[in-house]
């Protein structure tokens, strides 16, 4: 509550300082926190010590990392009993029988130019060896990135899949009426504040590379798309033209981006130069299409059409044609998301009143539902393939959550009562 | 050490190579147990730092900085507030349509009599829809609505560049609530003066 309690405050008097007063106050209010947890999932013990120097260095990096653990769903973290780094000589039969599969020790450094030396080491104490052993040389401002990247190190060592608790997401907010583009870490803490409007943002995509975000803002009284760098701040708006632009989405190789014009009078899906540029239709029908998302391999793209009646998921030839209809259970399909392999198709489904979260093999399958809520909307893909963020609506409020692709375990981001909604999950760089 | 095959590792070094570019932070991999880098407490200091040699000082771009852009601050602007014309501004729909209801013909043939009287007025036609389902896929069903006003405005007489539809979708609701009344209450399209 204290976010929105700061907000309605008079606050037109002092804009800046509330903008400033919103960036500083999201990384106290905002975490992913494990909901629901996997039944009978096996979760690989392992024991992360506090970092020698953390205290000084003012990033508490152990904890970062036994959270990123712990929320995966795959790991048990918990900190040692005894000081430790990535200099110590460990007796590893002794932490074996003390039931942890795997320990981590290490340590953060000031150097004489202001950079931090965030070292650790990864030992196995089932098979009695060393795993991994790294020095990461990092600014201030990155040291929580620093100790998402360690957890990362650990995931991938330790289950042989690439850990996303290095990325970003971003998401919007409204309170009252401010709508703020937010971007944080995976883990929901670290967030700062892209763009903060008095008018709606919707449909964040992060271009392929992380750095920049296209999104619709109506600050002009209409749909408009824009690009931003999230580094420096700098946008341009790229679709601008008569009625509403809409919908965008990254090409894999970022260089084009897909949006929904109704310049023709009808919603209809073109593509353009990312940098902004002439439009070209990518095929014509009678009725709406529009929420485009390429193909990982960029030779197709799916979107929602009325044309056959109410709103499905089809996929078309990144020429424009053929196109073929995905979904066909249900009168109601819409916002597509691909897997980052192709395999698999996340959308959302109206079915007798309420909005599922939906996923289907894509090589041939049923629908699978994978949420017991009722007002789902906007999944996104993790990097990784192997976890959906989305929104849905939890006691009054509209919140963000994440979940595993059986649906077992699942994490809410906590928020301070403000509106949730649009998440977009970022891609590995950034 | 262990056993993995000479290949696995190169192909690990490489990867790890490719994290360091992806990254742009530098990542070293630790041999042996070594001593614990010298911690540096004074601040200035020439000397280089105990581990790197990386030579580039505290300068770098973090890469966990998002600079914030407020449009408030900018003074964007405010929504459009209507001034006096024909009275009545909103048409309604039912759900899930798109056709303009004959008793908004009488308010309709007003507004397009008084853009026809002066070819220099412009209005907007913002197409609205209630609040369940994809944001965008409401965005267009205003966009649809919106255009169904507009091209009727056209029929009348009404100069295509005159007349531009747009939507705000679900994001604007004229009626705050999650029942059947605020539904019907923002399945609308308004026409707003520009």
């Amino acid at each position: 509550m204290a976010e929105s309690a700061a907000l309605t405050r008079p606050w037109p008097r002092r804009r800046f300082l509330a903008a400033l007063g919103a960036v500083a106050a999201v990384p106290a209010a905002a975490q992913f926190r494990v909901e629901i947890a996997g039944v009978g999932a096996t979760q690989v013990p392992v024991v992360v010590a506090d970092f020698r120097g953390e205290a000084v260095a003012g990033v508490a990096l152990a904890a970062i990392v036994r959270a990123d653990l712990q929320r995966s769903g795959l790991f048990r973290a918990s900190p040692a009993d005894q000081p430790l780094d990535e200099t110590s000589r460990l007796d590893l039969g002794d932490w074996r029988s003390r039931g942890a599969d795997a320990v981590v020790g290490g340590s953060v450094t000031r150097l004489a130019d202001g950079r931090f030396d965030v070292r650790f080491r990864l030992w196995d104490a089932v098979r009695n060896q060393e795993l991994l052993g790294q020095s990461k040389l990092v600014l201030g401002a990155d040291l929580r990135l620093a100790a998402h990247r360690v957890a990362d190190e650990i995931h991938e060592k330790l289950t042989g899949e690439r850990g996303v608790y290095a990325t970003r997401i971003a998401y919007v907010v409204r309170a009252g009426r401010r709508f703020t583009l937010h971007v944080t870490d995976a883990d929901g803490e670290g967030g700062q504040v892209a763009l903060a409007s008095p008018e709606p943002i919707i449909s964040p995509a992060w271009s392929p590379d992380g750095r920049r975000l296209a999104y619709v803002s109506f600050e002009s009284q209409k749909a408009v798309v824009w690009v931003q760098d999230l580094g420096t701040g700098q946008r341009r708006m790229v679709a601008s033209f008569r009625g509403s632009n809409s919908a965008p989405a990254w090409s894999p190789d970022g260089e084009r981006l897909a949006v929904t014009l109704s310049q023709d009078g009808l919603s209809q899906i073109y593509t353009m130069p990312a940098a902004g540029g002439a439009p070209v239709r990518l095929m014509r029908s009678s009725g709406i299409d529009t929420e485009a998302v390429w193909a990982p391999d960029g030779r197709s793209l799916y979107f929602v059409s009325d044309r056959g009646g109410g709103p499905q998921v089809y996929r078309v030839a990144a020429s424009g044609s053929p196109v073929e209809r995905i979904t066909f259970d249900g009168s109601y399909n819409v916002s597509p998301a691909i897997s980052p392999d192709g395999s698999l198709l996340a959308y959302v489904t109206r079915r007798a009143g309420a909005f599922k979260l939906m996923t289907l093999e894509l090589s041939g399958g049923s629908p699978q539902a994978l949420t017991d809520t009722q007002h789902d909307e906007s999944p996104s893909f993790a990097p990784n393939g192997r976890l959906l963020v989305y929104a849905t609506r939890a006691q009054g409020s509209d919140v963000l959550m994440t979940t595993t692709l059986d649906g077992r375990i699942k994490t809410r981001l906590l928020s301070s009562g403000a509106d949730m909604r649009e998440p977009a999950w970022g891609p590995f760089g950034r | 050490m262990n056993k993995q095959p000479r290949t696995l590792w190169t192909l690990a070094a490489t990867l790890v190579a490719f994290t360091v570019v992806l990254a742009g932070c530098e990542t070293t991999q630790l041999d042996e147990p070594t001593a614990a880098p010298v911690e540096t407490r004074a601040a200035g200091g020439a000397g280089a730092g105990a581990a790197g040699g990386a030579g580039a000082a505290a300068a770098g771009t973090p890469q966990s900085g998002v600079t914030t852009v407020d449009l408030a601050s900018q003074g964007a602007a405010g929504a459009g507030a209507a001034t006096a014309a024909p009275s009545q501004r909103i048409v309604y729909f039912d759900f899930d349509s798109f056709v303009i209801k004959d008793e908004y013909k009488v308010m309709l043939d007003g507004h397009a009599k008084v853009l026809m009287a002066n070819r220099g007025k412009r209005m907007a036609v913002e197409g609205h829809a209630d609040e369940r389902g994809s944001r965008e896929y409401n965005l267009a069903l205003g966009q649809k609505r919106a255009e169904a006003v507009a091209r009727s405005l056209q029929l009348l007489g009404v100069g295509e560049q005159q007349i531009e539809a747009v939507s705000f979708g679900e994001e604007r609701p004229a009626v705050q609530g999650s029942d059947e009344a605020a539904w019907a209450g923002n399945r609308r399209a308004e026409l707003k003066d520009r």
